[in-house]
C-alpha cells in the first residue's frame, strides 16, 4: 500500500487504464501539460503524449460532444469538465445526447465514456464554482453517477468507470483532493454500485456521499463519545447504480435513518433514498427518515457563510440528536 | 439567385462517370418518393408524432452520399430521412420507424427525428439544433486517432449556424485538423423565421468560415452534380489529412418546416421560383440532355416506386413493438436497472 492523495489517485487511475487500453484518451481544459486546474492529471501528458492527452479550447459543448462522438466510434474518452457547475453549459450533451442515444438507437450505439468533474464546496468559490450537482445527474435515465470519498475509491472507482460500457459522470470532490490515505498499489478496480459500510452501530444509520462521508464519520465518533448514540455510517459511493440492498439492510437494522447530503434540499439524492426505504421497509422504521442537507439556497462565498450552510460535523450531531429527541417526545 | 459556384459547375456533369450520375438520379428519386409517401402515411394517421420532410433538398443528400465511402460517418438532424435513405438504409426500416413498428430502424424507440442505422454509417439524427456538430468532430477525431481514413460528415440547417455548438465544433475541428465535413443545408428558413432576419451575415455558414481559417464555399444545393463534386473534394481533403471543410448548400424545402406547418409565411413567388428549380426535375432533364435514354430513367423511377410500394405494405403489416422494449437498452447490458 502506498500513501496517495485523492488527486494523485485520480491521475493514477487514469494512467493505469491508459497503460492497459490504447482506446483510453483524456482531454479537457488545461488537462495536458498543465496537469489540470486541480492537478488531478499531473504526469499523464508526460507519459502518454499529445496524441492521447489533449488540451481543449474553453468549449464545454465541444468537449462533451467530441467525447461522445469518439466513444460511439471506438474510443474510451475521459473528458474533464473543470467545475461541475459548468455542466450546466453542456447539459444538452449530458442529459439529451450521451444519456439517451443508446436507448433511442435501440442499442445500436454504445457510449463508453467518463465525464470527470470537480464538485462541491469548501473552497469559498461562491455559487457558481462550489455546487454539489450529483443529484442533477442522478435525475437522468442512462447515466451512472459516482462520487468517491477516499483516495483508494478515487482510484478504484474511476478505473471501473473507465472500463464501464456506459456513460459515467464521476464527481471528484474539491475539498477531498488533498486528503492522503492508503491506496492499493498495482491494478486496483472497485466495482460500481457497491456501497461501503464504514462503521457499524446499533442505534442509527447514517448514509453519506463524497465529502459528507468523513464528516459523518466524525459526527459518529462525537455521538458515541458524548451522547451514547451508536451509529452505522455508510458511504454510498455511487448513486447510479444504487446499492439498495445494502442501504435497506443497514436501515432496517437500526430503524433510524439519516442522510447527509451536500446538494441543496429539493430533490436531493436523499429524497430518492428515503422514498425507497419507506416504500420497502416501512415496518422496520422506528421514526421518520431525516435528511440533513444544504438548505435550498445558492452557496455563499464567505467562509463563515459557506460553513454555515453545508452540513458540518456539529450540525450532523445536532440534527441526529434533534431527530432522536423529537421521536422520544412524540 | 446568385450562387458562387467556386470550381463546381454544371459542366462538371460530363466528368462524373455515368454510373455515378445514374446513382445520383436514383437516390433523389427514391428520396422524393419516400418523403411523399411519408406525408401520405401521415395523412392516413399511420405516421404519428412529428416529421420534417426534405422534399426539395434531395440533391444535397444524394450528392454527399454518393461521395462517401461506405464506412464514413453521417450525422444529421431531425430533418434526416433523406440522408438516412441516401446512405442505404432500407425504405422499410425508415417508414417502419416513422410508423412506430417493429420493423423500424430503432423499433419505434427513436422515431422520425432520431433515425439511426449504424450499419449504413448513419450515426444518428439529432433533434437538438446543432448538437451533432461537436459529436461529428469527435467521431472524426476517433477516426484520425485510429488511423482508419474515415471521414465524418454533419448535415445541419441554416438556423444551426447561430447556436454555440456550431462555432465550438468548427473551432475544435480546425485546431485538431479533423477529417470532418460540415454541410449546411441553407433552405432560407429556420422554423418560420427567415434566416436573414436573425443572422448578422448574408451567408449564415460560409460567411463564418474565415473565422475558423476555412475556405468560403457557397454552392447550388439543388444541383446534384455540383453538390457531388464539392463533397468529393471535401472528403478527399479530409481523408488526406487536410482537415475540415464547411460547405453551404443553397436549397429550399418544398413543404413546411414540419408536418403541422402550412408554410404560409413564405412569399408565393419565392416558392414558385424554387419549384422551377426542383432538383429532381432539373437532374432528370440534364441526364436526358446529356444523352441518357428516357427508358433508362423511367425504369429507375418505376423500380423506385415498386420498391416503395412493397416497403409501405410490409411496414403496414409489421407488428407494433413489444411493450417490453420500452424498458430495454438503457444500459449496455440491455436492461434498465438503476439499483440492485
Ligand atoms: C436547441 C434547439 N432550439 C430550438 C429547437 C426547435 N427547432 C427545431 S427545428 C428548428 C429550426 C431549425 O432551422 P434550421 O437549422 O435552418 O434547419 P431546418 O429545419 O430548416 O432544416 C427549431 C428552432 C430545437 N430543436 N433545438
Ligand atoms: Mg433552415
Amino acid at each position: 500500500m502506498a500513501q496517495l492523495s485523492y488527486r494523485d489517485a485520480v491521475a493514477a487511475a487514469i494512467a493505469q487504464e491508459m497503460r492497459r487500453d490504447e482506446r483510453v484518451v483524456l482531454f479537457g481544459e488545461d488537462t495536458a501539460a498543465a496537469g489540470g486546474v486541480f492537478k488531478t492529471t499531473v504526469g499523464l501528458f508526460e507519459e502518454f503524449g499529445p496524441r492521447r492527452v489533449k488540451d481543449t479550447p474553453i468549449s464545454e459543448l465541444a468537449i462533451l460532444g467530441a467525447a461522445m462522438g469518439a466513444a460511439m466510434t471506438g474510443l474510451r474518452p475521459v473528458a474533464e469538465i473543470m467545475f461541475s457547475d459548468f455542466l450546466a453549459c453542456c447539459w444538452d450533451y449530458v442529459a439529451n445526447e450521451i444519456a439517451k442515444t443508446r436507448y433511442m438507437s435501440d442499442g445500436q450505439i454504445s457510449i463508453p465514456l467518463v465525464i470527470r468533474t470537480a464538485n462541491g464546496a469548501g473552497s469559498r468559490f461562491g455559487a457558481q464554482h462550489s455546487q454539489s450537482v450529483e443529484n442533477w445527474a442522478m435525475a437522468i435515465p442512462g447515466l451512472k453517477v459516482v462520487a468517491p470519498s477516499t483516495p483508494a475509491d478515487a482510484k478504484g472507482l474511476l478505473a471501473a468507470a473507465i472500463r464501464d460500457p456506459d456513460p459515467v459522470v464521476f464527481f471528484e470532490h474539491k475539498s477531498l483532493l488533498a486528503n492522503k490515505a492508503e491506496v492499493p498499489e498495482g491494478e486496483h478496480v472497485e466495482p460500481l454500485g457497491k456501497a461501503k459500510v464504514l462503521r457499524e452501530g446499533k442505534d442509527i444509520t447514517v448514509i453519506a456521499l463524497a465529502a459528507m462521508v468523513p464528516r459523518a464519520l466524525k459526527a459518529a465518533e462525537t455521538l458515541a463519545a458524548e451522547h451514547g448514540i451508536s451509529a452505522t455510517v455508510m458511504d454510498l459511493r455511487s448513486l447510479v447504480p444504487l446499492d439498495a440492498k445494502t442501504l435497506l439492510a443497514e436501515s432496517a437494522r437500526t430503524g433510524r435513518v439519516f442522510t447527509v447530503e451536500e446538494n441543496p434540499r429539493l430533490c436531493g439524492w436523499g429524497a430518492e433514498i428515503a422514498s425507497v426505504i419507506q416504500e420497502e421497509i416501512f415496518g422496520a422504521l422506528k421514526g421518520p427518515i431525516v435528511r440533513i442537507t444544504t438548505p435550498h439556497v445558492p452557496l455563499p462565498a464567505a467562509d463563515q457563510l459557506e460553513d454555515a450552510v453545508v452540513p458540518s460535523v456539529a450540525r450532523i450531531v445536532a440534527e441526529v440528536r434533534r431527530g432522536l429527541d423529537s421521536r422520544r417526545a412524540a | 439567385m446568385s450562387v458562387t459556384q467556386k470550381a463546381h459547375s454544371a459542366q462538371r456533369n460530363q466528368e462524373i462517370p455515368e454510373a455515378t450520375r445514374l446513382r445520383l438520379f436514383k437516390l433523389q428519386v427514391e428520396i422524393r418518393y419516400c418523403e411523399k409517401r411519408a406525408y401520405d402515411l401521415f395523412l392516413q394517421n399511420l405516421v404519428k408524432g412529428t416529421s420534417h420532410l426534405a422534399l426539395g433538398q434531395e440533391a444535397v443528400a444524394a450528392g454527399f452520399a454518393a461521395a462517401m465511402n461506405p464506412d464514413d460517418y453521417t450525422f444529421c438532424t431531425y430533418r434526416g430521412h433523406h440522408h438516412t435513405l441516401a446512405r442505404g438504409a432500407p425504405m422499410l426500416s425508415v417508414l417502419g420507424e416513422l410508423m412506430g413498428r417493429q420493423c423500424g430502424l430503432m423499433k419505434g424507440k427513436g422515431g422520425s427525428m432520431h433515425l439511426t442505422s449504424v450499419a449504413h454509417g448513419v450515426m444518428g439524427s439529432y433533434a437538438i439544433v446543432g448538437a451533432h456538430l461537436p459529436i461529428a468532430a469527435g467521431a472524426a477525431w476517433s477516426a484520425q486517432y485510429r488511423g482508419t481514413k474515415q471521414v465524418a460528415c454533419a448535415f445541419f440547417g441554416d438556423g444551426a449556424t447561430n447556436i454555440g455548438a456550431f462555432h465550438e465544433a468548427l473551432n475544435l475541428a480546425a485546431v485538431w485538423k479533423l477529417p470532418v465535413v460540415f454541410c449546411c443545408e441553407n433552405n432560407m428558413y429556420m422554423e418560420y423565421t427567415p434566416i436573414s432576419a436573425v443572422t448578422a451575415v448574408k451567408h449564415p455558414a460560409a460567411d463564418r468560415a474565415a473565422s475558423y481559417g476555412l475556405e468560403r464555399q457557397v454552392i447550388d444545393g439543388n444541383d446534384a452534380d455540383v453538390v457531388y463534386s464539392a463533397a468529393r473534394d471535401a472528403f478527399a481533403k479530409a481523408r488526406s489529412g487536410g482537415g475540415p471543410s464547411l460547405i453551404e448548400c443553397l436549397t429550399y424545402r418544398h413543404s413546411g418546416h414540419s408536418r403541422a406547418d402550412p408554410a404560409k409565411y413564405r412569399p408565393k413567388e419565392e416558392l414558385e421560383e424554387w419549384l422551377k428549380r426542383d432538383p429532381v426535375t432539373l437532374y432528370r432533364n440534364r441526364l436526358l440532355a446529356s444523352g441518357v435514354a428516357e427508358g433508362t430513367l423511367a425504369k429507375i423511377e418505376s423500380e423506385a416506386m415498386t420498391k416503395l410500394d412493397q416497403a409501405t405494405e410490409a411496414a403496414k403489416a409489421s407488428p407494433t413493438p413489444s411493450l417490453e422494449s420500452a424498458m430495454s437498452d438503457v444500459w449496455a447490458d440491455g436492461g434498465n436497472a438503476w439499483r440492485n
